[in-house]
């Protein structure tokens, strides 16, 4: 059975790989556009602070692919990050007093926090499929839910973690291995799991099968259910990721923590390529969506032509600019 | 003729209840929801005042209510009038413009109207104006760098959201310096009064210009990006940040005499305090409660930080 179902999507992807360069091209305009603009923009700390900061969103955007492709959406990323983090925090500033605030606390607070995303992203599966309610409306709810949690725990102002652990953990978002910062290290990393998930497993098969014709998956005796529910769970795993690199950064939650995430996710998702309406999509064009993204904010910060008033209208052109070169992939 | 007694009594009993209900006045507090520190700082502040006021006045009652926007503030307002039945009304609004015809509609039921913070587009509506001096916090900020760099040097700005309070804070600030021709405003970026937008902004900083004295964060929330992105880069030139509003960790940090942190430029949150404690007096008799409250901006220095420290408060 699996040939029927899988052979008509790998002649589309094979397709479309051609129009997949789209955004390839604008980042690769957007990067001489900016080294003309400033030659710093080139420089190699530049160049790992771009990375860095695009290693939350990018792995965020890696889960929202499988999301996405599978037809559903997740709305609540951001505020799930924000809470996660809070959490993550708190849990362990609760730990610091038993087993220190070396590196035990911190594998116990990032043992915690993925399994807190992984529930999360359960919830959410379960009332998708079990409870039949559209992706859209059960993660605005969680979007509220999640957020309003963390500024009732914070009190609607910061979570700090305690000074040691802070002191130890800041070196997972500010350390470097062989010379590249550990974030861009697990950024990669997460992307290439994905991207193996993806096109060399049944698994990933299953997930495009059912994004683009969910009744004939259902007849193929594809467990649809289970496997939309996994999607939501690798989204959930990868929101925890992303928190286990944002909390070292400022060593804080707030309720301003992780606030449009969602947006700039799923615009990453789409602008690589994917479909918003699901059944396909790349882990690849993810990838450079997000990094594309943090690129616009990035050289808008190194150049002062523009009005800073219009930062967000250059923002826009420059997506719908890499929509409009890749819009073969949609037909 | 029982019957008529029965009903004398209760009337009696109403009527005695009423001249009870009269006698302790309300006063209704409503505030933005604690989405961010500052606001934070004001629900804690308005909830520490309620205490207060309560204990302080016994016949005095306070309802703090807080809402999530505009609209929902403007809903809550009316409420606490036909529900709660308040005397007074001490109202930081959202907004100006969309929340002074729904406080002028109060207004005209005869309640008491403090507003705090952000002015009405109509004035005449309040009957008690607590304001915060958001050009003065500018001007402040502006005149403590340019002193404390000697009148020379290049600064960044880091700004808040695209608003007027930004705006007030912002164009203050700049005409100071305009009056300083040799510090270099080298450029201004918006940060949403946010941490990690300042982080990211202030990485952006450091790879653009090569030398960078000091920093106006406006913010402390702002600021606590600031610093780690100048720690990170470990750079060595920036002389100081001046973030603002006063969170108790920058003021422990200009209290402890941090090197990058010598200054802080308060707009206090109890702000909202005062405006209840201002609504009680009103209550108390004796003394004139009309017209302005302007709550400065004072210059929170390594002398006189202690007294703005606040250890228990959120914000």
């Amino acid at each position: 059975m699996q040939p029927d179902t899988t052979a008509p999507v790998r002649t589309k992807r094979r397709g479309l790989r051609l129009g997949g360069l789209g955004p390839l091209i604008g980042l690769a305009a957007l990067v001489v556009l900016a080294t003309i603009l400033n030659p710093s923009f080139l420089s190699v700390g530049n160049i790992f602070n771009v990375l860095t900061r695009t290693s939350f969103i990018g792995i965020i955007a890696v889960g929202g692919t499988f999301v996405i492709i599978a037809g559903g959406i997740d709305l609540s990323v951001g505020s799930m990050a924000a809470l996660l983090a809070g959490s993550m925090i708190l849990f362990m500033n609760a730990l610091t007093s038993a087993l220190g605030g070396g590196w035990l606390t911190i594998v116990a607070g990032m043992a915690f926090v993925v399994i807190l995303g992984a529930l999360f992203g359960l919830g959410h599966g379960l009332a998708i499929t079990k409870g039949r309610i559209e992706p859209f409306i059960v993660t605005l709810g969680t979007l509220g839910i999640f957020r309003s949690v963390l500024t009732y725990l914070s009190e609607g102002g910061a979570i700090t973690l305690g000074l040691d652990v802070s002191d130890v953990y800041s070196r997972i978002y500010y350390g470097h291995l062989l010379g590249i910062p550990i974030p861009i290290w697990v950024f990669l990393g997460m992307a290439a799991l994905g991207g193996v998930l993806l096109n060399r497993t049944a698994y990933g098969r299953h997930v495009q099968a059912i994004g683009s014709n969910e009744q004939v998956a259902r007849f193929a005796a594809l467990r649809v259910d289970r496997e939309k529910i996994l999607t939501y769970v690798i989204q959930g795993v990868c929101v925890a990721v992303a928190t286990i690199l944002y909390v070292p950064r400022l060593g804080s939650a707030s309720p301003s923590t992780g606030l449009l995430w969602e947006l700039e996710a799923i615009a990453a998702v789409i602008i690589g390529g994917t479909a918003l309406k699901g059944g396909f999509g790349s882990v690849s064009g993810t990838v450079v969506g997000a990094i594309l993204l943090s690129t616009i904010g990035n050289v808008l910060n190194l150049t002062s032509i523009i009005s800073v008033y219009l930062n967000a209208a250059v923002q826009g052109v420059v997506i719908i600019l890499v929509a409009f070169l890749q819009r073969g992939r949609r037909r | 003729m029982k019957r008529m007694l029965q009903l004398a009594l209760v009337a009696a009993a109403l009527l005695g209840g009423m001249a009870l209900a009269q006698q302790k006045a309300v006063i209704g507090v409503s505030i933005p929801a604690a989405d961010h520190g500052w606001t934070a700082g004001v629900v804690y502040w308005a909830n520490q005042a309620k205490a207060q006021v309560e204990e302080a006045y016994p016949n005095l009652s306070v309802i703090v209510k807080t809402a999530k926007d505009p609209a929902e503030q403007a809903n809550q307002i009316q409420d606490l009038v036909t529900v709660n039945k308040i005397d007074a009304l001490v109202i930081l609004p959202y907004e100006s413009a969309p929340l002074t015809k729904p406080v002028a509609d109060v207004k005209k039921q005869g309640v008491f109207v403090v507003v705090v913070d952000r002015g009405l587009t109509d004035p005449s509506i309040q009957d008690v104006y607590v304001a915060g001096d958001n050009p003065g916090m500018g001007r402040v900020s502006g005149e403590y760098v340019a002193q404390k760099l000697g009148g020379k040097g290049q600064i960044v700005v880091l700004r808040g959201i695209p608003t007027v309070i930004d705006n007030e804070r912002y164009n203050a600030f700049m005409d100071v310096m305009k009056q300083h021709p040799d510090i270099e405003v080298l450029d201004a970026q918006y940060a949403n009064w946010n941490r990690d937008d300042g982080f990211k902004v202030m990485q952006d900083f450091l790879t653009r210009f090569p030398h960078i004295d000091a920093v106006w964060a406006q913010d402390d929330d702002i600021a606590v990006g600031v610093l780690r992105a100048i720690q990170q880069a470990n750079r060595s030139d920036v002389k100081f940040v001046l973030g603002g509003a006063g969170m108790k960790e920058f003021i422990k940090k200009v209290m402890d005499g941090d090197p990058l942190v010598p200054a802080d430029v308060l707009y206090p949150p109890n702000m909202v305090a005062t405006a209840v404690n201002v609504a009680a007096l009103h209550y108390s008799g004796g003394s004139a409660i009309l017209g302005t409250y302007i709550v400065s901006a004072p210059l929170v220095t390594k002398d006189n930080a202690s007294q703005y420290y606040y250890p228990n408060s959120p914000f």
